[in-house]
């Protein structure tokens, strides 16, 4: 039982595993908007603003933001991405398979989520190589972690959503609708204290504001929020989200 | 076990649509059962049904001796399935498609790397097998699909429209294959299709189906002779004296069966060739001027014109439906 559910994940990882192989070119192009952001934004924001207490706001302050939003742009499109199964038919492959289809959801979410990381690695390398310091090599490690369990927090919505949405147009409007208020709302942009009450409820409602947060505290040593108030939230949004996919994923009509 | 596959008034409605209705058949292991009837007419449905793809309404069914909905994950151990449209994964190659489907149905490596190979050698990839399944044609893309679909041994394979959109050389080829698995390796095989010519060449037995029943149920042969003989089909040049011909016909006991389509008047006698004056002569004394007549042994076309009252060729329809397949499993 253990051992074929098991089977049935680790199956699903390796469909995304090699899918991801042969979309390098894809994956690339994924980190050329945080390595703009990173040059321009910091360079631009550091000329002019300062955080609070008096630190400077630079691309420092921005690098865990970005990373936050990649593994939820990532995240989201892997789960998002059975819409694409389904239009393209493989997905009836799987529905066909004599294996449980809520470990079929999770094994497609611990693979969306592996490839998730890799790209926030990435950009973590790459923030780096530009001159961003970390504080220490356990927070950079730490941080590893704390990516996964945002991407499944993300990718098991993702899943929840393809499991209702039934066409391409509805999965663009989710989309827009969903990840550019979910990056805005979070601190990936700008420091979280002293914000205004209404921008606040939102802020601290936002599950990306504790993946960024804790990135941050990870990375640069210092956050607003507790990094264990942040895993707490997170964990939580985690084993919510991909319950939630999960049986909605059962549920679902080819 | 008796059955192969056995069906109790099975039914699946959607909505206002009863697109299956109260269907019993039973097929016997190493069959090789055929689904005729023309698109809509419910055979996808049916082997939906079949395959646990979907819950029928009402009745039971029982596959490899496993109830469909008690016992789902039985049946889909001892089946195969190849859809209508592509199922594959385009962005893998070929071997990874299978090696996927071996992990999934729970095949050890050894025997994942053994039974690739087998399958690619049937169905004749072995050489395109580690390119892209995108690069492949329609042909190519079918054929690994049946390939999948036998990975893990099933009792019972699925064929929907298996050569729907592909042309004729690469259908001869798949006429082969299925040949072949179902005498060397002894699968039982339940194939839709809504070409006569490929069920009456591969099919034991053949269930016609129609606005979701089945309308007649035998071997090819023994559907084509309960027709009572050759069939000569006469044109008439003017459509409105059909009806008047066919009753002239019928009176005299000429036929064993008359029906009619657009303008051409179809009996079914004994001894075709001996029966053409006498009909011919009939139709000059009452007046009624033939363009045509054509005598032919009886095929699947007029078993379904007799039982249905329509005529179940439509060559146009099947290229735009070529042309859909195509498209389809190219989207991307």
């Amino acid at each position: 039982m253990v051992r074929k559910a098991l089977n049935t994940i680790y199956t699903m990882w390796l469909r995304e595993m090699l899918r991801f192989w042969r979309s390098k070119s894809r994956i690339i192009g994924s980190l050329a908007t945080p390595f703009f952001f990173l040059i321009i934004l910091g360079a631009g924001f550091s000329s002019s603003f300062q955080l609070p207490g008096g630190g400077r706001f630079d691309k420092s302050y921005l690098a865990p933001g970005l990373i936050g939003m990649a593994i939820l742009f990532s995240s989201l499109m892997g789960g998002v991405s059975i819409i694409w199964d389904r239009e393209f038919g493989f997905l009836k492959e799987i529905l066909i398979a004599p294996v449980s289809r809520f470990f079929v959801a999770l094994g497609k979410a611990v693979g969306g989520v592996t490839t998730s990381m890799i790209q926030g690695v990435l950009i973590m390398i790459i923030a780096r190589l530009i001159g961003i310091e970390y504080t220490s090599i356990p927070g950079v490690l730490a941080s590893i972690p704390v990516m996964f369990i945002s991407g499944i927090g993300f990718i098991g919505l993702g899943i929840a959503l393809a499991s209702k949405i039934d066409s391409h147009e509805g999965f663009q409007m989710v989309m827009s609708f969903l990840t550019m208020p979910l990056v805005l709302l979070s601190g990936a942009f700008f420091p979280i204290t002293n914000l205004p009450a209404w921008l606040r409820v939102l802020v601290y409602a936002n599950p990306l504001t504790y993946g960024v947060e804790a990135l941050r505290f990870c990375l640069l040593g210092s956050s607003p929020i507790s990094i264990y108030v942040s895993i707490g939230v997170l964990l939580l949004f985690a084993f919510a989200m991909i319950g939630l996919g999960g049986k909605m994923f059962e549920k679902m009509r080819v | 076990m008796l059955y192969a596959i056995e069906t109790e008034g099975i039914t699946k409605k959607f909505d206002e649509i009863t697109a299956v209705n109260n269907v019993s058949i039973s097929v016997e292991p190493g069959e090789l059962f055929g689904l005729l009837g023309p698109n809509g007419a419910g055979k996808t449905t049916l082997i939906s049904m079949l395959s646990t793809m979907i819950e029928p309404s009402g009745g039971r069914a029982r596959v490899w001796d496993f109830d469909v909905i008690k016992d789902a994950s039985s049946v889909r151990q001892n089946i195969g399935v190849v859809f209508q449209d592509t199922t594959l994964d385009d962005r893998l190659t070929g071997r990874e498609n299978l090696d996927l489907h071996g992990r999934l149905y729970g095949l050890d490596g050894k025997t994942r790397k053994k039974r690739i190979n087998e399958v690619l050698s049937l169905v004749e990839l072995s050489e395109r097998a580690d390119a892209i399944v995108r690069t492949y044609s329609g042909g190519m893309m079918r054929r690994l699909e049946i390939a999948r679909g036998l990975m893990h041994h099933p009792h019972v394979l699925f064929l929907d429209e298996p050569t729907l959109g592909l042309d004729p050389q690469t259908r001869n080829h798949i006429w082969e294959y299925i040949k072949i698995l179902n005498k060397e390796e002894g699968v039982t095989i339940v194939l839709t299709t809504h070409y006569m010519e490929e069920a009456d060449h591969l099919c034991g037995r053949i269930a016609i189906i129609d606005h979701g029943e089945i309308v007649a149920l035998d071997t090819p042969t023994a559907l084509k002779s309960a027709l009572g003989g050759d069939v000569i089909i006469l044109e008439i040049e003017k459509p409105d004296e059909i009806a008047r011909l066919c009753d002239i016909y019928s009176r005299n006991g000429c036929a064993n069966i008359i029906s009619k389509k657009g303008n051409e008047v179809f009996i079914t006698v004994e001894n075709g060739e001996h029966q053409i004056p006498h009909i011919l002569n009939l139709a000059s004394s009452a007046g009624i001027s033939i363009l045509s007549v054509n005598l032919r042994k009886p095929t699947l076309d007029d078993v379904f014109l007799h039982h249905t009252g329509r005529a179940i060729r439509d060559k146009e329809v099947s290229e735009v439906e070529r042309v859909g397949y195509i498209i389809r499993s190219r989207r991307k």
